[in-house]
């Protein structure tokens, strides 16, 4: 079995170590001899995303969140859009999900247009919400499982008939106020969430690449687990301390 | 938004007063102006480093520069690089009759604090080091430095010696923001580059005066090189000082041909790596535009006392530990990068913490290039309050899982390490900002050596 993974404007939208989650995906696929290619796309190219398996979409400097902007209105998004109604998985963080919302409000009044991917949108909130964040995904499973990361973001996102990620157990979520954190449709994964996310959270890694896998080989294809004894350890260390010191290490309140 | 950010951030870290906060809060309470009297009589006047990395590489060794030259200098400690910091050196060095017991001052202040320190201050002499992106929860701070950077520069005395990393893009354009006065360029013809484009996660794809994308043609680490624009007149600049050809040494250091508007030297620089080779650059340039002579440069690089945690040695138990502190991508690769190049097997200790003063986000280990690891390990020790975070990173890295240990408390971790290295063998010691303090510490109370604010 063979699986592509995208990894979109990997050079302007990777911060917060979002190739972290590249480096999960491709690693948890060789461990398990599923050849995983990673391939970045970058400003100005017009894939053929029917290629594509899984789509990795992180955070970027506020200038370069402009250019890519532009360049999802001009080049990419119909394509994206197609791709995404025909089951493509997506994995966007912090940048990358705002973008995939109809719109992001700026503080200057200025409005960034979205894909509206994601029946959601984005305005400037007045305040950074920064810190660990532990949050509960009853959807995945009983008892719910968790994911743990680190939130960074001035923007707040309201959703529509997207669902919630999780529950906010700590942090602000997606606008510090509902309690919801991220948002799911179809197949597509928004999260405010880095650290980055899927090493920490293998569960999260792996529900990604089996829809992927069942997308490209049916319903059948399943993975074979993994060890994960490390990953789980520091999933356990990471969500004690951030709920034992809960936003205290914050650095901007 | 960017601002508001930015201004929150200095809050908190002038508030918290940076790593050795005590002289700092005292100093907290001396007026601004006494600190300004004592600044201007300094006879030789003061010299300011700022930049994300080597600024206390770079003090250091320009200390011992002006200490063959003869003068007396007055320098603040390692991390106390907020204007509490600087105050506090001048106080400390004025003792209590007022009288001065010293030549010249040399600061190494923080990147955002910097046109505070230098309009406290007047400097006769200022040099910019590089400007990458800190740890991540400093997000947005690039833009935001250089702007700062660019507004302070633009009001500099005509009289200061602006000396500026000709090879960094970010911090060479700030020449343009001078209306007057003399800029001293340094720059690397030397040396490996490791690749002809900047890698993905630079900070400095694009020009800093135009916008359009910046074409590198030598990388000599993240976005340091030599490089020009694609659509406007910005290229990397001529160098004055400039190293035209470097040679490692056996003992980890190297020697570099310095090249000067005052002549040429063979000078030996007792620190491995190329980012140590622009450490010394920046140092010798200071130090020209202090009208220092090529002699003293050269025997005052020699001489280099090793800089508190950057690649310091310390003997214990029949084994050698190397200190070397990793605080952002871009410097914790190098850090690996020149672990790495012996091509040896190593004995590793990572020391992961996420206090405010190492930064609370601790996604950056994602951005380093720990796979430069994968097969140079014998042994990984992780230990600190994210030692887990530290070992799936590894694991992720492809270091083999066998070879990776979990142990949060250092004093064990540091056992299990120099149990895992052979007698005489050297062990790598990986530590962020507060893991350094706290495994000096227990260093100190191993009688392995004494505490750092001795120095
Ligand atoms: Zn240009």
């Amino acid at each position: 079995m063979r699986l592509v993974i995208g990894h979109l404007y990997a050079d302007l939208m990777s911060v917060y170590g979002d190739r972290g989650n590249v480096i999960a995906l491709a690693q948890r696929c060789a461990w398990r001899g599923i050849a995983a290619e990673v391939r970045p796309i970058g400003i100005g190219e017009a894939v053929d995303l029917r290629a594509f398996d899984v789509l990795v979409f992180g955070g970027g400097q506020d200038q370069d969140q402009l250019t890519v902007c532009d360049d999802l209105q001009a080049v990419k998004g119909a394509a994206l859009r197609d791709a995404v109604a025909d089951g493509l998985v997506m994995l966007a963080v912090c940048g990358g999900y705002q973008l995939l919302g109809y719109y992001f409000r700026l503080g200057s009044g200025e409005v960034l247009p979205g894909l509206g991917i994601i029946d959601a949108y984005t305005v400037a909130g007045r305040r950074r919400l920064i810190g660990n964040a532990v949050v509960r995904c009853p959807w995945a499973g009983s008892p719910a499982p968790t994911l743990v990361g680190f939130e960074n973001h001035s923007g707040q996102t309201f959703l529509h008939s997207a669902r919630p990620l999780g529950a906010v157990v700590l942090g602000s979520g997606n606008n510090g106020r509902d309690g919801g954190e991220g948002a799911v449709q179809l197949n597509v994964f928004g999260t405010y969430l880095h650290g980055p996310l899927l090493p920490k959270n293998p569960w999260f890694a792996d529900h990604l690449l089996t829809l992927a896998l069942r997308r490209r080989y049916g319903a059948d294809a399943a993975l074979p687990p993994l060890d994960d004894a490390l990953e789980q350890r520091a999933h356990e260390a990471v969500r004690r301390r951030a709920l034992r010191l809960g936003r205290q290490l914050t650095g901007v309140r | 938004m960017l601002a508001g950010r930015a201004t929150a951030r200095l809050v908190r870290r002038l508030r918290l007063g940076g790593g050795t906060s005590l002289p700092g809060l005292v100093a907290q309470r001396l007026d601004a102006q006494s600190a300004r009297k004592l600044a201007a009589a300094l006879p030789q006047g003061v010299v300011l480093a700022t930049g994300t990395n080597g600024k206390t590489t770079a003090t250091r060794l320009l200390s011992g520069i002006a200490r063959q030259a003869g003068w007396r200098t007055v320098h603040n400690r390692a991390g106390a690089n907020l204007v509490g910091g600087v105050a506090a050196a001048l106080v400390e060095a004025a003792g209590v009759d007022g009288h001065l017991s010293g030549d010249l001052g040399i600061f190494e202040v923080d990147e955002a604090v910097y046109p505070h320190v230098q309009d406290l201050v007047q400097p006769r002499v200022v040099a910019f080091t590089n400007l990458f992106r800190d740890q991540l929860d400093r997000y947005g701070e690039v833009d935001i430095v250089r702007s700062i950077w660019r507004d302070a520069v633009s009001r500099l005395d005509p009289a200061t010696t602006l000396v500026l990393n000709a090879d960094d893009p970010l911090v060479a354009s700030l020449a343009q923001a001078r209306a007057a006065g003399p800029v001293l360029f340094y720059g690397l013809d030397a040396g490996e580059a490791v690749a002809t484009a900047a890698p993905q996660t630079s900070d400095a794809r694009r020009c800093p005066l135009c916008g359009d994308p910046l074409q590198h043609e030598r990388v000599h680490y993240g976005h340091v090189g030599h490089y020009r624009c694609t659509s406007c007149a910005f290229a990397r600049p001529a160098p004055d000082v400039r190293a035209t050809a470097l040679w490692p040494r056996y003992d980890g250091g190297q020697v570099m041909r310095l090249e000067t508007p005052a002549g040429t030297a063979d000078v030996a620089v007792p620190l491995p790596g190329m980012y140590n080779a622009y450490n010394a650059l920046a140092a010798a340039a200071a130090a020209l535009a202090l009208r220092i002579g090529l002699a003293e440069v050269r025997a005052g690089l020699a001489a280099g006392a090793q800089v508190f945690g950057r690649g310091e040695r310390v003997a214990i138990a029949g084994r050698e530990l190397l200190l070397a502190l990793i605080k952002n991508p871009v410097g914790c690769t190098e850090v690996l990068r020149t672990l790495t190049q012996d091509g040896g097997q190593h004995v590793v200790l990572v020391i992961i913490n996420d206090r405010l003063a190492d930064g609370t986000d601790v996604s950056w280990l994602w951005d380093a290039e720990f796979e430069l690891l994968a097969e140079r390990v014998t042994c990984t020790l992780v230990a600190g309050t994210r030692a887990e975070d530290m070992a799936v990173r590894l694991k992720y890295a492809g270091v083999p899982v066998e070879r990776i240990v979990c142990e949060p408390q250092l004093d064990r971790a540091l056992a299990t390490a120099l149990g895992a290295a052979r007698p005489g063998q050297c062990v790598r010691v990986l530590p962020t900002y507060t893991a350094l303090l706290e495994f000096r510490e227990l260093l100190a109370r191993a009688g392995a050596l004494h505490h750092f604010w001795e120095d």
